[in-house]
């Protein structure tokens, strides 16, 4: 090894790359407009959409009722409700959303109400679909104050306080500290976007400075020079490791920025109690993001992606210098994003632990651990165990391209 | 100096079994000599020129370039070796002076001895007009002075030429010949592989005939045409190579 050949190959590759478009464009300008765009551009225009959804009444059909006027006339003067006529199948105009349910108030509901015979209200809906849902929602609450106006009734009829049906009530108190909620909120998928980021962000440079070069005829050029090819290797992966941090770094800060930004901006205005379950959630993340993460946690996850960056920085030299071409490189790298992203993925769901074996799997194990340090809990047995293993990993997919370097037949690939 | 014995290739390929592209060739070049290299397409001169210049490992016999092996000394070898082929192209997004100064940088030369060493070579290829643009937009003569400037930066004893003039228009062609000649009364061993007759007749002291993988015939000009009794290098070479037929029978494989 020699550190003079290694800086030297990694600062002309450094700049190389910052004169190349596409590198700029994937290794910065995406990572830094990506965030707030999806969270301004996308967020806005859904929370908006959201919002005329809920606001505008729901198109219903009733079947039956007509022996009930009262229930038909409360629901006429609803104002959440727009009463289509029933013209036809009412299973058709659900499915083909003209209207969003239909009503079936059975016969002789009224009059079986005040007999105090049980009565069952069907809704005719469109499972999954969201105004469908809205409007179930809307509907459900209709006849749920229609209920507990008919139970007050009755208590009072019978001269009972509205204690009687109300024994006891039940609380929910939430114990756990802040960050540990925060932790768990977004504490898997702050992992989840970092695996991605840190791939897509070594890909671009990885195939440029390897299947890029051989295509170029650059690359015989540099092997004639009096390097040994391990220098040079170190040098392009210098090179390509600073790619996937820097779009890691990149987007984090304009994520926290637009966090930041977004969740003061989200919490100031009464909109937020307007906006759907999913947006809800997501602002009440965001506002409370920068208090609620373990800030400790932020360093620990860099630390343990460091690792990570190393090996697919290696994986990734290795895979595109086997390729003759840029395009050729690109066909095989693509599909391993998927390759990654399922480990990453799996961090996610519930059940899945830290253990010792989930430690051993690579990527997976760093899902798993972020969302932990992120809660503020330190397990430094695995956390020594998965950097140390993923240490390795990252060594020996290194050892590997520094083989495939000295390969003749994937150097001068005919 | 350049001294090759022995040296074999062969390389494996999934349909065609074992192929043997060099074949027990032997050489050697002397300080002030160009040794010219005359060969069909794919008859093993670029593989040949590959392995003295350290890309490939001979898969058995040795060379030595400058008193170095290329088997066991290979930094060495490329520390004394300038090799330039129709294959070593620039880096389109630096400019000639990066990339020389790169190469420079990765031969060990210090910083002042590399900017007194380009412009010493920017003079002698008259160079300065376009040393600080970038080479993607070069015109062929530019990218092949800045190729040469390249090869030239750590001063080389042993130059490599693999087919140097291979698609280029006769201007650039005359002026690289010029050049290579310049690097012969400098004293360097020089070798140099074509299939341009025309090139090997003007510039090689000692001319190989290489065909099938293996030096079929070697000498000066004068010799050569006294072995086959014709003047005409195209004829000799044709002769050489054991006719016409074996010739088209080569091409196929």
């Amino acid at each position: 090894m020699n550190w003079h050949h290694i800086i030297t190959v990694y600062l002309k590759e450094l700049k190389d790359s910052l004169r190349d478009r596409r590198t700029i464009i994937s290794m910065i300008v995406i990572p830094t407009i990506l965030m707030p765009l999806i969270m301004f551009g996308v967020g806005t225009i859904m929370s908006k959409v959201i919002k005329a959804a809920r606001d505008e009444a729901s198109p219903i059909v009733i079947l039956g009722g007509e022996d009930s006027p009262g229930v038909m006339a409360a629901l006429k003067a609803d104002k959440r409700f727009r009463i289509v006529a029933s013209g036809g199948d009412y299973k058709q105009l659900v499915s083909e959303k003209k209207i969003r349910l239909a009503v079936e108030i059975p016969a002789g509901f009224e009059a079986a109400l005040k007999a105090g015979s049980p009565q069952t209200v069907t809704l005719y809906h469109y499972e999954g679909e969201m105004k469908s849902g809205l409007g179930v929602t809307a509907v459900e609450r209709f006849f749920r104050d229609l209920r507990e106006k008919t139970v007050e009734s009755r208590l009072t009829d019978r001269g009972l306080p509205a204690d009687v049906v109300k024994p006891f009530e039940v609380k929910r108190q939430n114990v756990a500290p802040p960050e540990k909620v925060g932790g768990n909120l977004i504490g898997g998928l702050i992992p989840y976007i970092i695996i991605i980021l840190c791939f897509t962000g070594a890909m671009y440079p990885a195939i440029d400075l390897t299947a890029g070069e051989k295509e170029r005829g650059t690359m015989e050029t540099l092997l004639c020079s009096p390097v040994h090819r391990v220098n040079i290797v170190l040098g392009k992966f210098l090179m390509v490791m600073t790619a996937s941090i820097a779009t890691m770094c990149l987007t984090l800060l304009s994520t926290g920025i637009s966090l930041a930004v977004g969740g003061s901006l989200f919490a100031g205005g009464t909109q937020t109690v307007a906006v759907g379950q999913a947006a809800a959630g997501a602002t009440k993340a965001a506002a409370g993001m920068m208090p609620s993460i373990d800030p400790l946690g932020i360093f620990g996850v860099f630390a343990m992606v460091a690792p990570v960056a190393m090996l697919f920085a290696a994986l990734l030299l290795t895979i595109s210098l086997f390729a003759k071409s840029y395009k050729e490189a690109q066909s095989y790298v693509s599909p391993l994003i998927i390759v990654v992203i399922m480990p990453a993925m799996m961090g996610m769901l519930p059940g899945i632990e830290l253990t010792a074996k989930t430690a051993l799997v690579p990527i997976l194990n760093l899902s798993l651990v972020c969302k932990e340090m992120l809660s503020g809990v330190w397990h430094w047995n695995y956390i020594g165990l998965i950097f140390g293993s993923t240490c390795v990993y990252a060594a020996v997919a290194l050892a590997l391209c520094v083989k495939m370097f000295n390969r003749e037949d994937v150097m001068f690939r005919a | 100096m350049i001294e090759a014995h022995n040296l074999t290739k062969t390389f494996k390929d999934k349909k065609r079994g074992v192929i043997t592209a060099v074949e027990n060739v032997s050489f050697t070049c002397r300080p002030g000599q160009i040794y010219g290299l005359l060969g069909a397409n794919g008859a093993g001169k670029t593989t040949t020129l590959r392995m003295l210049a350290t890309l490939l490992q001979p898969t058995s016999g040795t060379a030595t370039m400058a008193g170095h092996d290329v088997a066991t000394a290979g930094v060495q070898v490329r520390a004394h070796v300038g090799f330039l082929a129709a294959s070593t192209a620039l880096y389109g997004r630096l400019t000639a002076r990066e990339m020389i100064t790169y190469f420079g940088e990765l031969n060990g030369l210090g910083e002042e001895a590399l900017k007194a060493r380009i412009k010493q070579l920017a003079d002698e290829l008259d160079m300065h007009e376009f040393l600080d643009r970038r080479c993607d937009k070069f015109s062929t003569g530019m990218k092949q002075k800045t190729s040469i400037a390249r090869t030239l930066i750590h001063d080389p004893a042993v130059m490599i030429f693999d087919e140097p003039t291979l698609g280029l228009d006769v201007m650039t062609a005359r002026s690289i010949v010029k050049f290579v000649r310049e690097c012969r009364n400098r004293g360097k061993t020089v070798i140099y592989s074509t299939h341009v007759m025309s090139e090997v007749e003007k510039l090689c002291d000692v001319i190989g005939i290489i065909h099938g993988g293996r030096l079929v015939a070697e000498g000066t000009l004068a010799e050569l045409q006294a072995r086959y009794g014709e003047k005409d290098m195209e004829e000799i070479f044709v002769k050489a190579v054991g006719g016409e037929a074996a010739l088209i029978a080569a091409m196929k494989n």
